[in-house]
């Protein structure tokens, strides 16, 4: 064990304080009698019942939710899919180049991906709304699938495929009972990036979206425009608050089971 | 009831001529881009044979293995199994199971669920799966461990779940990939004798690939020698053992003593060879050969005398030495002896009497000597 140098303590104090101060007064602040948001005028819950009575708020909520849910649920098929056909179909020509392809939406810019989605929506004829924002978010969330389930299946045993054809499963009952069940843990944390990436995306939306389709970092980015209420802070409070449940569950439950599988490992090998 | 070995003594179908094959590979080539795996092979296999495919890593044997199962095609030539060809027919649609190297298990699924797999696929009915299931289970004594995942088992344990997968579906052949390759020594040699009861029983006929060749001597009624995609020589153990027909077989099984010479005389049943060594070999051998040709002796350290006196056969079948090397594994001593020429040639003696009075020692003058049927003539 290494000691408590005063040198460690330091930079984990400043490395934390530069990482949650920020997010630490906003949570603050959200509990603020005052109007004004700097200024700490006594301990209230008021602006998360006013939040309740802004309309526009929750319905930018819902928007973001729909087409979170919708656009992850789509890109996970695309993006497995994708991650499959790439791991597997190894011998054509050009691989290089697609799986290169695959990856470049995740470095390309923001800017640059939602300005060329605005331009074909624009040059076929299609209304934005909703369904562009969808289509949108799939496009760019469907690559961080892929590669979530890409590396997932670069461990993965291909002769349990073979014993499942050989026991007599047709190719796609072999995806189905078998392959599928095997990688289903990182198809979920791959939807639950996309997902993540899809509710706080603002630079894509906002070129892509149209009137009636709002989502909730677009709406809370053109209400700091005005001026920060209280309010904006108590929404993100509660979305920050969500996140961080899910973070948990999904740590906990991860972590669970590799305990369990570590025990059942040495229990099978004690005798 | 005949035990085992009273079946398997009469056990010779393919020294009948009537006999038909169940399993038929004609003249087939598997090549991998400019790789030739598997080179023109020809092999027939009988009903309820335990047959095994015996190389070093890359022969091909698991290539061939891997086309009877359907996993890779054929790039010419055809398999016959039970009189119907192969060809086109993809893994789910053949008769045949296969138990994988890795076991191959299904990890989200328990023992019991892994098992019932394959007859799910079939669309049996629940209540037969799961009696067959039971079956299984009692077969190879995993009764208790049917609700586990396969993680939550030894590696032992495993390769029984593994066997008892490939079994439920009842399939006419059963193939084997280095079946017992991940287990260790002492589980090993007990699980050989375990597959070879369960075949009997079962009347299967067993195809298992193996680089073993302990493990294949042991378990087959043939092996097949492959090297280079081909199929050096299929005989029974015996046969592979004491009549190899090749250097290559002589020496890829067991030790082997191999003198080179040119042949001095043949006819009568008898070939004589004078060896690089000095000496001359007389053998037991109809090889059709002629004097002065070239040919190896190949003869097996066990069937060679070492001893103080000069043999009554010298100088024919008999080389003096000095011993080089002594190796004591407790049941049978090794000696390394060097003969006049240099050559190191291993004998072995089996240590029947507990304490021998003035043992051979360390540079002793000694003579070698042999029968004339110990050991084989190797045409070149």
């Amino acid at each position: 064990m290494q000691r408590w140098s005063r040198f460690n303590i330091a930079s984990i104090v400043l490395g934390f304080a530069f990482l949650y101060l920020p997010i630490v007064l906003l949570v603050i602040f959200s509990f603020n009698e005052s109007k004004l948001v700097t200024v700490w005028a006594g301990f209230s819950t008021k602006w998360y019942v006013q939040l309740l009575h802004n309309q526009a708020l929750l319905d930018a909520a819902w928007v973001t939710v729909r087409v979170g849910l919708i656009s992850a649920t789509v890109a996970t098929v695309f993006g497995t899919m994708a991650a499959l056909a790439m791991t597997r179909y190894t011998r054509f020509r050009g691989r290089m180049l697609f799986s290169g392809m695959i990856y470049a939406p995740l470095v390309m810019p923001e800017v640059i991906t939602g300005l060329s989605m605005l331009l074909l929506f624009v040059a076929i004829g299609f209304d934005r709304g909703f369904w562009t924002l969808t289509l949108a978010h799939i496009t760019f969330t469907m690559c961080f699938v892929a590669v979530v389930v890409q590396s997932r299946l670069l461990s993965f045993d291909r002769s349990i495929e073979e014993a499942a054809m050989d026991l007599g499963a047709t190719p796609v009952a072999t995806f189905l009972q078998v392959t599928l069940p095997v990688i289903a843990p990182a198809v979920f944390s791959g939807w639950v990036l996309a997902f993540t990436l899809s509710l706080d995306d603002l630079v894509i939306s906002s070129f892509t979206s149209g009137p009636g389709a709002t989502t909730l970092p677009m709406r809370i980015y053109s209400q700091v425009r005005l001026g920060v209420t209280p309010e904006i802070n108590a929404v993100c409070t509660i979305l920050i608050g969500v996140v961080a449940m899910g973070v948990l569950i999904a740590s906990v439950v991860s972590r669970s089971r590799e305990i369990q599988r570590v025990k059942d490992e040495q229990a099978a090998f004690a005798h | 009831m005949k035990s085992l070995g009273s079946i398997r003594r009469s056990f010779s179908p393919w020294a009948d001529p009537n006999s038909v094959p169940f399993i038929a590979v004609k003249n087939v080539t598997k090549k991998f881009g400019d790789f030739v795996a598997v080179d023109d092979l020809s092999l027939n296999i009988y009903p309820r044979e335990f047959f095994a495919l015996l190389g070093a890593s890359g022969c091909g044997k698991s290539t061939l293995l891997r086309m009877l199962a359907g996993f890779e095609q054929p790039t010419s030539g055809e398999i016959i199994l039970d009189g119907q060809s192969l060809a086109g027919i993809p893994p789910y649609r053949r008769p045949v199971n296969m138990m994988f190297q890795s076991y191959a298990l299904f990890p989200h699924m328990t023992v019991e669920s892994n098992i019932a797999f394959g007859l799910k696929q079939d669309g049996m009915p629940k209540a037969d799966i799961a009696k067959r299931v039971d079956q299984m289970l009692k077969l190879v004594k995993l009764d208790k461990f049917a609700k586990r995942k396969p993680h939550q088992l030894s590696g032992g344990q495993r390769q029984r779940v593994a066997l008892a997968r490939s079994l439920a579906k009842r399939p006419k052949v059963l193939l084997l990939d280095e079946p017992l390759g991940a287990l260790d020594k002492k589980l090993r040699e007990e699980t050989q004798f375990e597959l070879m009861d369960l075949q009997q029983e079962l009347g299967l006929t067993f195809v298992v690939v193996t680089h073993d060749q302990e493990e294949a001597m042991t378990m087959a009624d043939r092996i097949a020698v492959m090297a280079h995609g081909k199929v050096v020589q299929v005989a029974t153990p015996p046969e592979i053992y004491e009549a190899p027909n090749s250097r290559f077989v002589a020496d890829f099984i067991g030790d082997v003593n191999i003198f080179d010479g040119t042949v001095s005389s043949a006819g009568n049943g008898t070939v004589e060879i004078a060896t690089q060594s000095g000496f001359t070999v007389r053998v037991a051998s109809t090889e059709p050969l002629t004097a002065g040709a070239k040919a190896g002796f190949a003869v097996r350290p066990e069937k060679i005398r070492v001893g103080r006196d000069r043999p009554a056969c010298a100088p024919l079948n008999a080389a003096e030495g000095e011993i080089w090397d002594i190796g004591y594994l407790g049941d049978m001593t090794v000696f390394h002896v060097k003969l006049k020429d240099g050559k190191v040639i291993k004998a072995s003696s089996l240590n029947a009497v507990r304490a021998m009075e003035d043992p051979l020692g360390y540079d002793q003058e000694v003579w070698i000597s042999f029968d004339e049927n110990a050991g084989v003539v190797l045409k070149d």
